[in-house]
């Protein structure tokens, strides 16, 4: 029960150590030796598994738990990093975010990985045999050298300086220090350490690298390679003094760790006994310009920009949103107060509180923005995973992953992206030896590009695959009875490119693994329309195809036209009205019981909204004429009939709460300036 | 003078529909508002009066006298509106007058008399007595839930 407060911000918490993971995973992949990468990876799974444990979902911590040592075999180098082994982490992910999905949608986290964890266990064991027999050798040779008690690795440098020390009297150890699990002041203890340590000899690595120490990026332990003259007792007696500091182990480094270094290290050994065989005394030297050097390495590898942000429940925005329209609505009484009694100073207030009111309304919506970055983040994975099924090669690019957009929009963009990346990668980019006898280059390239314009967002997905076959579409659209022979003739190039969103059509030839599953592309279409956007599809057959989605900047203020019929007023939201228009009665017709006008040559069935509304009307209007709007969903049109057009209007979408639920056409609720509630019509509910 | 002590109180908001008094634990009172513009929602059940601005959040208003089958009057000066919270329903009921914070006893609350047999008998959960007045506990779960 009391977990239960902190489930939300560990499945946020979660998301984001998973959504990091894949991220440094996939850094890795291109760099396999930088171990700084898999220290990232190492730190985000070791926290993850100690929040899973936490809150008690052990199957997430536990197969957390394999990754980690996975993880760990490879920072020390036990293993080397394979795109085989990737794979398997790069699965473990996979599930832990399936777990955490789940654990989200109120499930208990519970998942089959039996295989997984079978796979993660024999690479961990160095027997990668199942993975990969062509680096089984290698990775068994490389388990035999590093003896598994010493934490850190050394470079050539550092070797030598820790080898020569002895010769000075000076003792070499690996100290491993871990503070209390409740350490408050992680730095700090640190810093006293590290003070403690630099007293009585000389820091020459640790692991956290320094700068991460500081910045406290450890968990509790930390290891230090050093060189003094005290014993080991001795230094691990001072530093237990240091307070919350719970373990402390001092291990002397024997030189056989060094000598029985890899085989192919023959290069490393004759460096050591080159600068032997140079003066002594300069080593100690080299001993104190390490740190530096070590930390400016450091630092170059990890200098991520933290943006300082704090996370904010989106009801609370919701709340001050809503405090914020009151205080709008009572700028405008006082407006209006100010205007009547006509009092200089009272005018001059209004006015800057006025003034003051616009930028903190610029600054409430913005606070809803977030980063398509958020979604476009687990996209490098899934392009990589997919390649690597289909055989294909190709690189994702990422542009403008700044852009923002609103939190909702961006909850509900993440489907339908995934639908036209898997689409652009699947249909549109050819196998590598097609895309060779074409004359392109092997490697496809898919861009992802995000931009503002005006008020909207534009997404667009771009490729150089082979593009929209527009005979194939036709044929396949005309055997599915999607279009008639007569319709076809007539239709544009974009119109054909379109056909491909229309519901039940699939232009796969073979039903692949990755797209065909009978979910089509109508289901983006469907999904972008309900967020008030629309999306759009160029194509030139062998260069490649663009999908470009527009999209409202928030769904939180939308535009409408605000009707009246009889005394109440009614918003339609403008991204569904065509236009407006005044008719005569006797423009109206009558097919079949259902009134109808000629719209532009086409026949547009009538809704009289005061019947459906069943509004109470005092006495019957008839003047001859009646103010239509014609709205649409998809390709169907019909007219709106209401008293009178009000005008267009930005307003804040409102939701009418829990208690009414499911009312018939109508989405929602806003609250107009002189304080009451207008109601938002749904116009996709009246066109069926 | 051991009873006085290990009774417990509940404190409860009281309000008039015709004639009779009603009590709602002030737990689940959020306020009591001044009758406002009410904004009608379509093909919503009649005692849906529609929704109200209630400080920035639309806020669904029931009118009690509709719910219990009640005769329908007229709005008079003191009519309220008493905003109340369920679980996350936010809900607003029409009330003659709302006019008395009261503490009972949670000893004085009996079960309904099975003999009263009015229309309103399933929306409540007990009635206490206090010297000469009776007090009606709604059960606010089937008030809300059609």
């Amino acid at each position: 029960m009391e977990l239960n407060q902190y489930l939300e911000m560990f499945i946020e918490e979660s998301k984001e150590h998973l959504q990091a993971c894949s991220q440094h995973l996939l850094e890795l992949e291109k760099n396999p030796q930088d171990l700084a990468i898999v220290n990232e990876i190492f730190r985000s799974a070791h926290t993850l598994k100690g929040m899973s444990a936490t809150m008690g979902f052990e199957d997430l911590a536990d197969l957390t738990h394999k990754m980690e040592n996975v993880l760990d075999a490879i920072r020390n180098e036990k293993i080397k990093v394979t795109p085989e082994i990737l794979d398997v982490v790069f699965e473990s992910v996979d599930h832990l975010e399936a777990m955490v999905f789940n654990i989200a949608d109120g499930g208990d986290g519970k998942r089959n990985v039996q295989s997984t964890v079978e796979q993660l266990k024999r690479i961990e064991s160095g027997d990668t045999a199942a993975a990969s027999v062509r680096t089984a050798a290698v990775e068994v040779a490389a388990t035999n050298i590093t003896p598994i008690d010493y934490k850190l690795t050394y470079d050539d440098f550092e070797k030598t300086v820790l080898l020569q020390s002895s010769e000075q009297d000076y003792f070499a150890y690996e100290i491993a220090i871990a503070l209390r699990e409740d350490c408050l002041l992680k730095a700090a203890r640190v810093f006293m350490v590290f003070e403690i340590l630099e007293k009585n000899g000389d820091v020459i690595k640790s692991s956290p690298t320094v700068d991460k120490l500081e910045e406290e990026q450890f968990d509790s332990q930390f290891y230090v390679a050093y060189i003094s003259k005290e014993n080991a007792e001795d230094l691990q007696k001072m530093l237990m003094k240091v307070s919350e500091v719970d373990q402390v182990e001092v291990k002397k480094i024997n030189n056989s760790v060094f000598t029985q270094s890899s085989t192919t290290d023959t290069s490393g050994q004759v460096v050591v006994e080159a600068v032997q065989q140079e003066t002594a005394p300069a080593v100690l030297e080299q001993a104190v310009v390490t740190p530096t050097v070590q930390k400016s390495n450091g630092s170059k590898t990890q200098s991520h920009a933290t943006s300082k942000t704090i996370r904010v429940n989106i009801e609370r925005l919701d709340i001050l949103m809503n405090l914020f329209e009151e205080l709008v609505i009572d700028r405008g009484r006082l407006q209006s107060i100010a205007t009547e009694v006509n009092h200089g100073e009272l005018n001059e207030t209004v006015e800057r509180m006025s003034r003051v009111m616009g930028d903190l309304q610029n600054i409430v919506l913005t606070m809803r923005m977030v980063p398509v970055e958020t979604v476009f983040n687990r996209f490098p994975k899934m392009v990589r995973q997919l390649s690597r099924d289909l055989n294909k090669k190709i690189t994702l690019e990422v542009i403008g992953a700044e852009t923002e957009l609103d939190r909702t929009v961006i909850d509900e963009i993440g489907d339908p992206l995934v639908h036209l990346i898997r689409n652009s990668v699947d249909h549109g980019i050819e196998s590598p030896e097609v895309r060779r006898g074409k004359g392109k280059p092997e490697e496809g390239t898919v861009e992802l590009r995000a931009y503002h314009s005006g008020n909207y967002v534009f997404i667009e997905i771009e490729d150089d695959g082979a593009g929209i076959d527009r005979e194939k579409v036709l044929a396949k659209a005309l055997s599915k009875g999607v279009v008639s022979q007569e319709v076809a003739n007539s239709m544009t190039d974009r119109q054909i490119n379109e056909l491909i969103l229309a519901s039940g059509f699939s232009t796969a030839d073979v039903i692949s693994d990755v797209s065909g599953r009978g979910v089509g592309l109508d289901v983006v279409k469907t999904t972008i329309e309900s967020l008030g956007g629309n999306i759009s599809i160029e194509s030139t057959q062998n260069v490649g195809s663009v999908f470009s989605i527009q999209l409202p900047l928030t769904l939180s203020i939308i535009s409408v036209m605000l009707v009246e019929i009889e005394k109440e007023i009614y918003a339609i939201p403008l991204s569904s009205i065509i236009e407006t228009s005044i008719i005569r009665n006797s423009d109206i017709m009558n097919a079949h019981n259902q009134k109808v006008i000629d719209f532009r040559g086409k026949v547009v069935p009538l809704v009289f909204l005061e019947e459906i509304f069943e509004v109470p009307r005092q006495d019957a209007k008839d003047d001859g004429f009646h103010s239509v709007v014609i709205v649409r969903k998809g390709e169907k049109l019909a007219g709106l009939v209401v008293d009178s057009f009000i005008g267009q209007q930005e307003i804040v979408l409102k939701s009418l709460g829990n208690y009414l639920t499911n009312i018939f056409a109508i989405s929602g609720a806003t609250i107009l300036g002189n304080g009451k509630v207008a109601l938002i019509v749904d116009c996709n509910a009246l066109l069926k | 003078m051991t009873n006085a002590v290990e009774q417990e109180f509940i404190k409860v908001i009281v309000f008039q529909l015709a004639d009779k008094e009603y009590a709602i634990p002030v737990s689940h009172v959020q306020g009591i508002e001044k009758l406002m513009h009410i904004t009608r929602v379509p093909k919503t059940e009649s005692y849906v009066k529609g929704v109200i601005n209630l400080r920035g959040v639309v806020t669904p208003i029931i009118d009690l006298r509709e719910r219990f089958n009640l005769p329908v009057s007229g709005n008079e000066e003191t009519t309220r509106i008493i905003i109340i919270t369920l679980e996350d329903m936010e809900v607003g009921f029409v009330v003659d007058s709302a006019n008395d914070v009261l503490d009972i006893t949670a000893s004085s609350i009996e079960q309904q008399p099975e003999v009263v047999g009015s229309l309103e008998e399933e929306f409540i959960s007990g009635v206490a007595k206090l010297g000469k007045r009776l007090l009606i506990l709604l059960h606010l779960d089937k008030v809300l839930n059609p």
